[in-house]
């Protein structure tokens, strides 16, 4: 068994108090995790502004260049990682076997990551416009335009609050350190393996280990170092994005609420749009923000919850190994029992039908862990209960609503797809505030272009844009 | 005979001088609780209730099993004079309580027990790093608390004097439920400039009273302004709570305080205790051990016991986890068999404490989910 410490600013540090992560279907101990306790994050936040003057010992792109050297490593090497070391197929197990995510999805998001950290450079052109990089390490710079213009950072590190159950948020803290920012990650319970093995690939890369703390622990230490880190984000439910709104400190990342529109001028097409609709259901087990959990249309909407029905609903839960298994598991005992519990309540509501009953029960009770299998349900009304629902599983409610009323009731939405040509109802999706990112067009929810911002720019967040005046004299020794 | 089996041997002299002590003095608590002209209106009503009699049938501590375990709820509500011996009618009496951020609090009343177990718990505190006539720092929660007033008896008792602040441990944990963060995290700003206020404002203070999260907050904002627990004065730490554990007072120890007393000059004693109770010492902490915390009670006044959680009545093997029961023998309170809120597991004895201990206390596994913690 691995024993994996604390890492502060990079030094291993061994807990007295630790967790063991077991095996989801086995209960096997897989490692035992060194717990930090809230103090020590607290106090090592003190020496934070270290980890960004050691980083602004590089400039912007040879950071580029080692992140781009640790794509290679993260993918393909053997790595240290506590007190042994993790070939990519160890790692692909150990994240299989604590988050019950199948094999092969750890596998696909193992290459998202490390294509996210190959195209780095491509993903901070975008994401800054095309912004001279030294000027935020300098703080200011002159624009092509030939205007001063500063960006200065509001925190020399990122912290981060990470999930258990959805290894595909990592992509969204790896810009930090080429940003020269240091990164301060409490990780998942059951899922430590993608910031260490990102730390160590990092290292291994030339990265220097300092600028890297990882904190194991409690809600503690995620309170902790939520409140000693300037700028961190956090992963979960409703109630934590409501906690942390209005604090410029914490950017929260909760459920997405991701949609499918079907315009009326497409909508008696909607078979040409099933397998697209249904990737988005269906893809990565269902588990992320980006998959859909709702489908509206004003009409048809009977037959596309049929059809979709008939396309995930016989899908059953196969070992983690399997190729072909599609489901990942519930972990934590007594999850997939709650949230069944709560689909049953909203189904007896008039007006909702589970489309998926007929291909067998959905709550799959093992040994050690549960299994939920794909869901479609039909809602006759936007107002049925379960339409404003979204669950940790292939789930999506298809919801019949006039198409001048759609945007008045979908409610807070992450990704929606308007499949649609209208030109009205573009420019109405265009201006909807509660709409973070919009494909207009046949796009699955679930397909990222890398070169946009989610839920919020990145920079924007570590970065403020600023008023930076100087002498002419000095104007001209910058553009020179 | 080898040093170790003299060792053995007179261990085994002190455990049994001390259960002796223990079966008289229960025998002795029963019959004043149990007793007209003695005993509460609570227990001689409850008497009554009782399939056996007491006064004839509790000879030693086993008997006490007898009773039906106490359930704290019986000390919800009034008339708090229910609960004083007859024998002590007329005496100044304090009332203390325990919860209550919602609802009506526990509530305990005392005359001077909290005197006798705070006097007998200052025998414990090496002189050292607890000079006698040093002032100290309270720096817990005021109120309606036995806590508060305890501490200021230690001092006092000591030869010092008491500073105090004000915190409101009811409205911590109304701030932590409403999940107010930033207005908790001012609250801990205010508790702790008061703190420092104290402590910069010449009073000589040498000795305090705190909690984890307090010694915490306190050692970071006093390295902030650029000095330390030691640098301030403080050479003795008097500590307690269910977040005592072994990987906090490590790292108490080693990244707050200096390093160990010899080290750092400042010396941390952990201590667990409840209203009910009294206080529990805890074993010399050492890193040898890794920093475990054993405590044991104050016999024969309190008895704690590790007991299975199926079975309240039946004592776990020693090192094996169960749930802490509380009884509590003294003049002025009775209480048969309380299943405390916390689990642990059994410990042995040794010389200083020739009874069971227990280590490892922490929230009972299944209430901690609905436990708030707030400043304790």
């Amino acid at each position: 068994m691995l024993n994996i410490p604390v890492l502060r600013w990079g030094k291993p540090y061994e807990s007295l108090e630790k967790d063991e992560v077991l095996h989801f279907s086995t209960g096997e101990p897989v490692a035992s995790v060194s717990q930090a306790n809230g103090g020590i994050i607290q106090r090592d936040m003190r020496k934070a502004q270290k980890a960004r003057d050691i980083l602004r010992e590089f400039s912007c792109s040879e950071l580029i260049g080692l992140i781009k050297k640790s794509a290679d490593l993260y993918l393909n090497a053997t790595l240290p990682l506590g007190d042994g070391q993790q070939s990519p197929d160890d790692f692909v197990y150990q994240q299989s076997s604590t988050t019950g995510l199948p094999e092969h999805m750890c596998r696909a998001n193992m290459a998202k990551n490390s294509f996210v950290l190959e195209n780095m450079h491509t993903i901070l052109d975008a994401l800054t416009r095309g912004l001279d990089l030294d000027i935020l390490t300098r703080g200011y710079g002159v624009e092509s335009r030939g205007v001063v213009m500063s960006y200065q950072a509001q925190t020399p590190v990122l912290g981060a609050v990470l999930p258990s159950n959805s290894p595909g948020v990592h992509t969204l803290w790896l810009p930090a350190i080429p940003l020269q920012l240091g990164l301060v990650l409490k990780p998942g319970p059951q899922e430590p393996w993608t910031p260490y093995r990102m730390a160590s690939a990092f290292a291994e890369a030339g990265i220097p280990r300092e600028v890297f703390s990882i904190y194991p622990g409690g809600p503690e230490a995620g309170a902790a170092l939520l409140s000693s880190c300037d700028r961190s984000m956090i992963f979960g439910g409703t109630a934590t994005v409501e906690n942390y709104k209005g604090n410029p400190s914490v950017q929260a990342h909760g459920p997405g609420f991701s949609k499918i529109l079907l315009g009326d001028d497409v909508v008696d097409d909607w078979e040409k749009y099933i397998d697209l609709i249904a990737e988005s259901i269906y893809i990565n087990s269902g588990r992320g923000c980006i998959n859909c959990s709702g489908v509206w249309a004003s009409r048809h909407t009977k037959e596309i919850a049929q059809a979709l029905a008939e396309r995930i609903g016989p899908v059953e839960a196969l070992p983690p190994t399997d190729p072909k298994a599609g489901l990942a598991a519930f972990t934590v005992d007594g999850m997939a029992v709650a949230v069944w519990g709560m689909i049953e309540a909203d189904l007896k509501e008039a007006g909702v039908t589970d489309m998926t009953e007929p291909f067998g029960a959905r709550l799959v009770e093992q040994e050690r862990c549960a299994y939920l299998r794909p869901m479609i349900v039909h809602c006759e009304s936007p107002e049925n209960a379960i339409a404003k629902k979204e669950y940790m599983f292939p789930f999506s409610t298809v919801v019949q609503c006039p198409q001048d009323e759609m945007l008045k009731k979908i409610g807070p939405t992450l990704v929606c797809s308007g499949i649609t040509e209208n030109e009205t109802l573009i420019k109405a999706l265009s201006d909807a505030t509660h709409i973070d990112r919009l494909n207009i067009g046949a796009i699955p929810t679930s397909k990222l272009n890398w070169l946009q911002p989610h839920e919020g720019n990145i920079i924007d967040f570590l970065f403020r844009s600023r008023a930076y005046q100087v002498t002419d004299d000095r104007l001209a020794a910058l553009k020179s | 005979m080898s040093s170790t089996e003299t060792n053995a041997a007179d261990l085994q002299t002190l455990q049994k001088q001390a259960r002796e002590r223990l079966d008289a003095h229960a025998y002795e608590m029963v019959q004043w609780h149990f007793h007209e002209s003695t005993g509460c209106p609570f227990w001689l009503e409850k008497k009554a209730e009782l399939k056996f009699d007491p006064l004839s049938e509790i000879k030693n501590y086993d008997d006490i099993q007898k009773f039906p375990l106490f359930e704290d709820d019986w000390l919800r509500g009034g008339p708090a004079s229910r609960w004083i011996p007859k024998a002590l009618e007329g005496k100044p009496t304090y009332i203390f309580e325990t919860g209550g951020t919602t609802g009506i609090p526990k509530s305990r009343v005392v005359i001077e027990d909290h005197w006798i177990d705070y006097e007998n718990f200052s025998e414990t505190l090496p002189d050292k790093y607890f000079p006698k006539g040093a002032n100290w720092l309270m720096l817990g929660p005021s109120g309606p608390r036995r806590l508060r007033l305890a501490v200021e008896h230690l001092c006092q008792h000591r030869g010092g004097i008491c500073f105090c602040i004000d915190l409101d441990p009811r409205w911590v944990v109304k701030l932590i439920k409403k999940g107010w963060m930033e207005h908790l995290e001012e609250y801990k700003k205010h508790t702790i400039d008061q703190a420092i206020t104290v402590l910069t404002a010449d009073h000589d203070i040498r000795c305090m009273f705190t909690t984890p999260k307090l010694l915490d907050s306190l050692a970071l904002a006093l390295e902030e302004r650029g000095t330390s627990i030691r640098e301030i004065g403080i050479t003795g730490i008097f500590s307690g709570g269910t977040e005592f554990t072994p990987q906090w007072t490590r790292y108490a120890v080693e990244e707050l305080l200096g390093g160990s007393p010899e080290e750092g000059g400042v010396y941390m004693t952990p201590t667990y205790g409840n209203t009910l109770m009294g206080l529990a010492c805890s074993k010399p902490v050492t890193p040898e051990e890794n920093y475990k915390i054993s405590y044991y009670a104050p016999q024969p006044r309190a008895v704690t016991e590790v007991v299975s959680f199926d079975d309240p009545q039946q004592l776990v093997g020693y090192d094996q986890t169960g749930r802490v029961k509380l009884t509590t023998l003294t003049k002025e309170l009775f209480v048969p068999g309380f299943l405390e809120r916390d689990e642990g597991e059994r410990e042995r004895p040794f010389e200083t404490y020739p009874w069971d201990g227990v280590s490892g206390v922490r929230p009972f596994h299944e209430t901690a989910s609905a436990t708030t913690v707030g400043v304790y």
